[in-house]
């Protein structure tokens, strides 16, 4: 049984991320840029499926401008047996991510699609759900447990209430969040190793997946400036500042 | 894992080391690593550099520019009082035309793909902690830092052990107090006969201000307030396009005022009004820290030893009065890759021929410069002047002293007036600053900043210096608290920018700064 796992190419999470100065967008100049964390979770449960017999190949797979190799690279180093990338230079919608996935899944027959719940850029977090609604698939989305037994995998979901245990059929899509699992270091030689894997190059052209309409960014704003906290002296000014403010 | 060459840094020189071994024998196996999270994340300049040694490493480098590259255009050098600025002759050395503004960070995040092109393995994220030796006593490569290490130094459950990178020649381009070099130093006494190596603390932020205050390509130099006379620093504002500027600070390690607070003269810079009518109601993009070497000619160590060899800030071939390293590390790289590629890999000879190239010859002439200034700003001028007059051929060469040593103790400096600005410019303090240099560790690690004896910090500096190290640290990570088990030093090893001065200024020698886990450490944008 193959995984195919996508990962997205996004601003480093350390990166103090800037507003250009005509709100256009975020500031990617000179910015570090590396793997959407969420997939990087996902490749490591991959591995770890693959460690446990469960499956034999992994494929890591990224829509995204040439330099999204890199991203390929990582996952290739981390384990990864080869690679896809589906090259575009236009900003990519979650509908058009999921199309393309969907198209790769019924041409890969992954037995597991993998991904992030959500990628940490834009926060949609609807990839997943819509590549799963087209392949015409079971989705388990916010995985932090995953346990696969022949032809299903038993799911533990991250829910508002708590954990919820489902179980699906296989192929299906799970998305995965932060608890599932710690992702391993990347070893040199394993960067090394990395460098002779395969990357296929197509483009969503190529593969005859209709990319959804772009939507228009009217404009990009930092959140408002916090304003600076008070010292209070005793619980009763703490009260009546409360108070004061229609709080209590 | 074995390669031809192995380079420390993938900095300036560092990186044209390796394009120019390339460049030279396309079947040298050339691997450099880099401890930042990615090339260029660890480097801060100015900068101001001459672009004649990128013009002879990659000619046409002028039609595809790195980011952050403008032309320099006007120069000018000014004395400040605490409100007042004069403009003072433009000394030789500080004429930029034809030199450019970059952001060297930009610069080497630029020159790494054009490195793979031809062939180079450059690896960020790996730290070389150690450096391997084989049974002769040459240096035979370097080992990664383990990785996944607990702070009480117990594997984790990712714990992955760091490899060996054997080479037939190592490289050491770490960067100003390189952590390797600085054992390497003492290992092969490469210091022997040279005057102690100098240093300064430069502090840097580039801020995006409101439309029409640039000029693009104007440089400013200042001497003069906020520091006393008898403390050497100066300042600099360097305009960029898109409404970008540069501002920074140095401060020469050799200060002796033990209560001197560099990261407060840097934000009282600031505070000029000249320099503040530029910033106000503009943001902070990015800032940092870094130490600079500034001992020049007669504190360079031998650059070679068995099996390796040095390039670049780590031995230190800084132009000081230039204010400007960039060029000489990247020409250091170039000998000696041409070294190296001529005498298969064998760095014996490659001193001497450093020392007689240009960049020894430009190195010994301004050689008498800053040292001049030991006996205070006035002294160091004239000094700067008949040195400059004479092309550095008066028959002497000026002592240099370590910077460590050069503290007075509580009490016994003469406290200067400082008469500080109130500040309302961002950051406040050193916290809100270090969250501009985006620093990265892993909290649960060991501590990389070792201190062979805290029991001095309680005792022994508390009352002679005061606890220097809470002040001159531009990143607050050394702070003394009071808790139940009573005073005592605490290490914020998480905040560390990795500029290295506590190494360079602890009056006791005993702060040594080792690499913490590969890929920690701060993630400069555009420094």
């Amino acid at each position: 049984m193959k995984a195919m796992v996508c990962v997205k190419r996004v601003v480093d999470y350390n990166v103090r991320i800037q507003v250009k100065p005509d709100e256009s967008g975020v500031v990617t100049e000179g910015v570090k840029m590396s793997m959407n964390p969420f997939d990087e979770i996902a490749v490591e449960e991959a591995l770890r499926l693959k460690e446990a017999g469960k499956i034999d190949e992994i494929i890591a797979v990224t829509i995204g401008p040439q330099q999204a190799q890199e991203q390929l690279r990582t996952a290739l180093a981390m384990g990864a047996d080869r690679a896809i990338l589906v090259q575009t230079d236009e900003a990519v919608q979650p509908l058009t991510a999921a199309r393309v996935f969907a198209e790769l899944a019924g041409k890969e027959e992954p037995g597991v699609v993998l991904m992030g719940k959500q990628a940490i850029d834009d926060d949609q977090g609807q990839t997943g759900q819509m590549t799963a609604a087209l392949w015409q698939r079971p989705q388990a989305t916010f995985a932090s447990k995953v346990e696969i037994e022949g032809e299903s995998a038993k799911v533990t979901r991250e829910i508002d209430a708590g954990l919820e245990t489902i179980e699906v059929d296989l192929p299906a899509v799970i998305t995965t969040d932060l608890r599932l699992n710690e992702p391993r270091y990347v070893k040199l030689p394993d960067i090394m190793k990395a460098k002779k894997k395969t990357i296929d190059n197509t483009t969503v052209e190529e593969l005859g997946v209709e990319a959804a309409k772009p939507l228009k960014v009217t404009r990009t704003a930092p959140p408002p400036a916090r304003q600076g906290g008070k010292k209070v002296e005793s619980v009763q000014e703490l009260v009546s500042e409360l108070k004061n403010k229609g709080l209590i | 894992m074995e390669y031809d060459a192995v380079i420390v840094g993938a900095g300036p020189a560092g990186l044209a080391t390796a394009i120019r071994l390339k460049q030279l024998n396309s079947d040298t196996e050339v691997c450099v690593i880099e401890k930042a999270s990615e090339v260029g994340a660890q480097i801060l300049a100015g900068a101001v550099i001459e672009p004649e040694p990128l013009d002879e490493l990659l000619p046409g480098w002028r039609d595809n520019p790195p980011n952050m590259c403008v032309p320099a255009g006007k120069d000018e050098f000014l004395f400040l009082g605490k409100s007042g600025a004069t403009r003072m002759p433009l000394p030789p050395q500080m004429h930029n035309r034809g030199n450019f503004i970059v952001s060297l960070g930009a610069v080497c995040k630029w020159l790494a793909p054009q490195a793979e092109e031809l062939g180079v393995e450059i690896y960020p994220g790996f730290a070389a902690a150690d450096t391997l030796f084989d049974d002769d006593g040459n240096v035979a490569g370097v080992r990664i830092g383990d990785m996944g290490v607990a702070r009480d130094g117990s594997e984790k459950s990712g714990y992955t052990p760091g490899v060996d990178i054997r080479a037939k020649v190592t490289v050491f381009a770490e960067g100003c107090r390189g952590s390797l070099t600085k054992q390497l130093i003492r290992r092969y006494e490469l210091d022997e006969g040279k005057s102690p190596q100098t240093y300064g603390i430069g502090f840097k932020e580039l801020w995006q201000v409101p439309d029409g205050r640039t000029e693009t390509g104007r440089i400013t130099h200042t001497i003069g307030w906020p520091v006393d006379r008898r403390t050497y620093g100066g300042g600099f504002v360097y305009h960029y396009d898109d409404n970008r500027v540069a501002v920074g600070y140095v401060v020469g390690l050799d200060y002796e005022d033990p209560n001197l607070f560099p990261f407060e003269l840097f934000q009282q810079f600031k505070h000029h009004p000249q320099i503040k009518r530029l910033l106000e109601g503009g943001k902070i993009l990015s800032s940092g820290a870094r130490a600079i070497v500034e001992g020049g000619w007669q504190a360079m160590p031998t650059m070679e030893m068995p099996g390796a060899l040095m390039v670049g800030d780590c031995g230190g071939t800084l132009n000081v009065p230039k204010i400007k390293g960039t060029h000489t590390a990247m020409r250091s790289g170039m000998i000696a890759a041409e070294h190296l590629a001529g005498d298969e890999l064998s760095p014996r000879g490659y001193d001497a021929k450093l020392r007689a190239s240009a960049v020894g010859r430009e190195l010994y002439q301004v050689r008498n410069i800053r040292p001049g200034f030991h006996k205070g700003l006035w002294r160091g001028l004239i000094n700067a002047a008949v040195e400059t007059v004479t092309g550095g051929r008066l028959p002497r060469t000026l002592e240099t002293r370590a910077d460590w040593s050069s503290l007075q103790k509580v009490g016994e400096y003469p406290a200067p007036e400082r008469d500080f600005y109130q500040r309302d410019l961002p950051p406040k303090d050193r916290l809100q600053s270090v969250y501009f240099a985006a620093t990265e560790h892993d909290e649960d690690q060991p501590v990389h900043l070792k201190v062979a004896d805290t029991d001095i910090c309680v005792s022994r500096c508390r009352e002679e210096y005061n606890n220097p190290c809470t002040r001159f640290c531009p990143a607050n990570v050394y702070e003394m608290v009071e808790d139940e088990q009573g005073l005592r030093l605490q290490i914020n090893a998480a905040n560390c920018v990795h500029c290295k001065t506590c190494d360079i200024k602890d009056p006791y020698e005993i702060i040594t700064w080792v690499t913490p886990e590969g890929g920690s450490g701060p993630n400069y944008q555009n420094l």
